[in-house]
């Protein structure tokens, strides 16, 4: 039972949450906020007590200190986008459905942890889906705007497709291994060419799942299409569960093959860097231009992948912490500012800084975290997964990601010129926020300060991140 | 617990003291006291290291503390001083002292401009303390970055695309110098052991030559980038033309030393061996920015681009003095980037003010000065002279040495480049001469002019304090000098274990 308590708690509080939400009367739905919020608090905070550790159900659900330690980075994301999300359900148009998004959001958490505590790929898949679907409905959530619609059929069809292709590898995967569990197929891949095509029919889904390049094409339209919140949700927690997935079976099953995904890896990172910051530069519109901004992240984060050690497990997972607190800042600024005027275009945030200097300030701090300059942690973060990379030589591809770094932090000046540096005749209006978004910024800000400073964090992960390579 | 934490307490403090302040004069006293410790504080450092020294100690590095920051990559937060940096450190002291008093007059957002300005030198001090390269980068790019909003907001001109312009430039090469510190790192330990960020503990190890040669130009060129090495110039006459006078005199007399300190510290000094095999490039390079940035300023007529083409001449010399890698060449530029960086800071504070009372900055424009601010066009003059090397002048002692180390060389390529650079302080004698006439001598050409005033008591401070620091080193060179060649000792013992021997 204990070993299983993450998804165990996330699945009581969903039932509870269900059950509250028939009691509630018509028109008071909102009451169940604070509940949900206080009962995820709770769950994030229980999932921190050590516990026991093993393997259920045959080695089909395993768990270790390392992979508890992801399933709280997953809650601590999930938690600070569902208090973010608070201004936004209190919408008019909203507050009949506040329960059906927390119990979505939920199910696709349940999803994500159960899918990087498999022990086969059957788990895995189901994980998978359970982590896709709901998000599909969350993305379509404002069913009366024509793009969330849209954004909504868009993520259904692309994560069928990418669902499609990983299944057909896996396929291949099993004729040639006989097995699904991750301790048999590992012995058992040797390498043979239908292996091969498996893999790379697996590593394709994946890379949908985290949108690289070249299978990032879905990302912009249905970042811009889906609810602020949402989207921040898919850029944060569901890329950085995807990519826990990946480098733990890209280390542990796909291992005997190395060299081979290593170079995959190699053009993929030069790819979804470049493509992706290149992109970025052209953007008006706030959510695209995050959507771009966070594809080249996630070729950063493949960066620890390729420097195949403890270490590079230990700064993918510290980077995806980082990122998840950067990108929230940012996302939790945008959200605001679009919940109360509609604007989402760079042009509107002229003069930003002069009406709402603090939104400004988190928002300036988060896009610094973003492109990596000290002294918050989006530096550290940066820092050390050059310098997993540069362990393992190769240093040409580091330069070309620190060059990217350089490209990034144009764009990155762009909006931070936008909101400090012009003045505008309409600037947005002064925004009172209420307690739970201040609430949300602050928990960004103070990740994204402590992190970096303070050296527990990263020698903590990188404590457990021992023996996986 | 060593007490050059204060140098990075001090800053913080202060800037969270601003953020508390309600008026504009709370904020500039803040400001002030803040600063004003700084200076003291580094008045004490010097004090207490020659005091130090002169009491036998002859460690490398004094005052040091070390303490373990990220025990698993083995960075450690470690901090100390050798004879260099406290000379380093006295110059930023005074500049940004200076500056706070020459930003008087800012109205538009004090609050956010002081604290951009603080962080900036905070950066700046952290800089010349850090012994750890990961610590000495990251110090390096929190001293760049509040530039882009200090010019950005505050500036003149096409402020935006100079900002953007300094901005990435300076930013593109600290990626050239992150890839260099990295390849150190990985490098530290060439016999096997713990690989370390140590700068002092690097020193004492070699690190295999095909590897210095692959990073010493990424290091080179990444600090030469902010030490204006041509051709990576082309930010600072910009930079420095659109920044608000506080910015340009920080920028040009300390940021700019970052540059040349680097290049000393890191990239000489820890890869001498490609130092020595790849110097002939470099010296190409600084020599044509010597003499270019000399002509350059001839024929501006902005006078913050005459003092920005200037600046790019005089940093210029700096790196050949380094490259040149022998003591006393050395020992000229530590002097050169000390001496620069006040006469520098003294100029743009100067430009400032006179801009604030003629609105202008075209020297065409203007004539007569002299009759309206004596006290402001004395301090000109006092400036230009010390520019074009005026003995009793700082100036006239660091070029000296610059100049009687590079000829030491005796082959014919050395001499060549001395010869050249020596040509430019004709042509620096050229431009401030001229400046000095059109601007200050003559009849007023605008009748406008006759209302104009003198400095106020808060320029006069500005002025004063850096006018001391120009002639103090100027009439007594030797305590500093003898300080800088303390410090370089062991720079030059592993230079010369590295190359042939050079005369």
């Amino acid at each position: 039972m204990l070993i299983m308590r993450h998804e165990l708690l996330l699945i009581a509080i969903t039932v509870i949450l269900l059950l509250v939400e028939i009691f509630l009367p018509a028109g008071k739905k909102d009451r169940i906020i604070t509940p949900a919020i206080l009962l995820m608090l709770a769950v994030l905070i229980l999932g921190f007590i050590p516990g026991p550790t093993g393997s259920l159900f045959g080695g089909m659900y395993q768990t270790t200190n390392l992979i508890i330690m992801l399933k709280n980075i997953l809650n601590i994301g999930a938690f600070i986008v569902m208090v973010q999300s608070v201004d936004w359900l209190r919408k008019p148009e909203n507050t009949e459905k506040i329960s059906e998004y927390y119990i979505l959001l939920l199910s696709t958490l349940i999803g994500m942890q159960y899918m990087i505590s498999s022990g086969d790929f059957l788990m895995f898949y189901l994980g998978l889906e359970l982590a896709t679907i709901p998000l599909a409905a969350l993305a379509a959530f404002e069913r009366f705007k024509e793009k969330s619609a849209e954004a909504g059929v868009k993520f259904i069809f692309s994560s069928a497709l990418s669902s499609g292709i990983l299944l057909y590898g896996l396929s291949m995967i099993y004729g040639t291994t006989g097995t699904l569990y991750f301790a048999e197929v590992g012995p058992a891949f040797t390498g043979t060419p239908l292996q091969v095509l498996g893999f790379i029919f697996f590593f394709a889904g994946m890379a949908f799942k985290i949108s690289l390049v070249p299978f990032h094409l879905w990302t912009a339209d249905v970042y811009e299409g889906a609810p602020i919140n949402i989207t921040s949700y898919l850029s944060v927690v569901s890329k950085g569960a995807a990519a826990f997935i990946l480098t733990i079976l890209l280390y542990t099953v796909f291992s005997k093959i190395a060299l081979m995904w290593s170079n995959v890896l190699y053009i993929i990172i030069v790819l979804t860097i470049t493509m992706g910051n290149l992109f970025a530069i052209r953007q008006q519109n706030l959510k695209r231009f995050l959507a771009f901004s966070s594809i080249a992240q996630a070729g950063f984060i493949l960066l620890g992948v390729i420097g195949q050690s403890q270490y590079g497990m230990a700064t993918v997972i510290y980077f995806v912490l980082v990122y998840i607190f950067s990108n929230l800042g940012a996302f939790g600024v945008v959200s605001i500012v679009s919940n109360r005027t509609g604007f989402e275009s760079i042009n509107d945030y002229d003069g930003f800084y002069r009406t709402n200097p603090r939104l400004a300030m988190v928002m300036m701090l988060s896009l610094f975290s973003l492109a990596g300059i000290p002294p918050v942690a989006g530096f550290f973060g940066k820092f050390f997964l050059f310098a997993a990379a540069a362990n393992h030589g190769l240093y040409i591809l580091v330069l070309i990601a620190i060059i990217n770094t350089i490209i990034s932090l144009y764009y990155y000046l762009l909006v931070i010129k936008a909101m400090f540096l012009n003045r505008s005749d309409r600037p947005i209006q002064r925004i009172k926020s209420d307690f739970y978004t201040n609430l949300g910024l602050i928990l960004c800000l103070v990740g994204i300060f402590a992190i970096g400073i303070v050296s527990v964090v990263f020698e903590t992960i990188n404590g457990l991140s021992f023996g996986l390579y | 617990m060593s007490f050059l934490l204060l140098f990075i307490v001090i800053p913080v403090l202060t800037t969270i003291g601003i953020f508390f302040s309600k008026t504009h004069m709370q904020v500039k006293w803040t400001a002030v006291i803040g600063m004003g410790c700084q200076l003291i504080l580094a008045g004490t450092l010097i004090y207490l290291f020659l005091a130090a020294r002169a009491a036998g100690n002859t460690a490398e590095i004094l005052f040091s503390t070390d303490m373990v920051w990220y025990k698993n990559l083995n960075i450690h937060f470690f901090i100390g001083v050798d004879g260099v940096s406290v000379a380093m450190i006295g110059l930023t002291s005074i500049v940004i002292f200076a500056g706070i008093f020459a930003s008087w007059d800012v109205t538009d957002l004090p609050r956010e401009f002081f604290t951009s300005l603080i962080l900036l030198a905070g950066g700046v001090f952290g800089f010349f303390i850090s012994l750890d390269l990961f610590t000495l980068f990251l110090f390096y790019e929190i001293a760049v970055i509040p530039m882009y909003l200090l010019i950005g907001i505050w500036g003149s001109g096409p402020r935006h695309y100079s900002a953007m312009k300094l901005t990435l430039m300076l930013m593109g090469g600290s990626a050239f110098i992150m890839l260099g510190l990295l390849g150190l790192y990985f490098n530290s330990a060439p016999g096997g052991g713990q690989l370390t960020f140590n700068l002092i503990q690097i020193s004492k190890v070699t690190i295999p030559m095909a590897a210095q040669r692959f990073f010493f130009p990424f290091l080179f060129i990444g600090f030469g980038v902010l030490g204006a090495l041509f051709p990576f110039h082309t930010w600072s006459p910009d930079g420095h033309a659109s920044a608000p006078t506080a910015v340009s005199m920080l920028h040009a007399g300390v940021l700019m030393k970052l540059g040349g300190y680097g290049c000393y510290r890191v990239a000489v000094f820890l890869l001498p061996g490609a130092a020595h095999e790849m110097a002939w490039i470099f010296l190409i390079l600084t020599t044509i920015g010597v003499v270019y940035g000399a002509f350059g300023a001839i024929w501006q007529k902005d006078l913050k681009y005459i003092n920005a083409y200037s600046s790019v001449s005089h940093c210029s010399l700096v790196l050949f003095a380094v490259l040149m890698m022998n003591q006393t060449a050395m020992n000229g530029a530590i002097m050169q980037m000390i001496s620069h960086g006040i006469m520098t800071a003294l100029f743009f504070a100067l430009i400032g003010m006179i801009y604030g009372r003629t609105h202008t900055r075209y020297i065409n424009e203007m004539g007569g000065l002299m009759k309206v601010m004596p006290f402001l066009a004395v301090a000109y003059v006092i400036g230009g002279l010390a520019s074009l090397g005026l003995p009793g002048f700082s100036g006239f002692v660091a070029e000296m040495t610059i100049f009687v180390g590079s000829f030491q060389h005796n082959d014919v390529f050395h001499r060549v480049c001395t010869i050249l650079a020596v040509s430019s302080i004709v042509v620096t004698a050229v431009y401030i001469l001229r400046v000095v006439g059109i601007l200050l001598l003559g009849k007023i050409k605008n009748p406008e002019f006759n209302h104009i005033t003198d400095g106020k008591w808060f320029d006069r401070i500005s002025i004063v304090v850096l006018i001391i620091g120009i002639t103090a080193i100027g009439m007594a060179p030797l305590w500093l000098s003898d300080m800088i060649n303390n410090g370089l000792v062991p720079v030059m013992q592993r230079i010369l274990l590295a190359g042939p021997v050079l005369h």
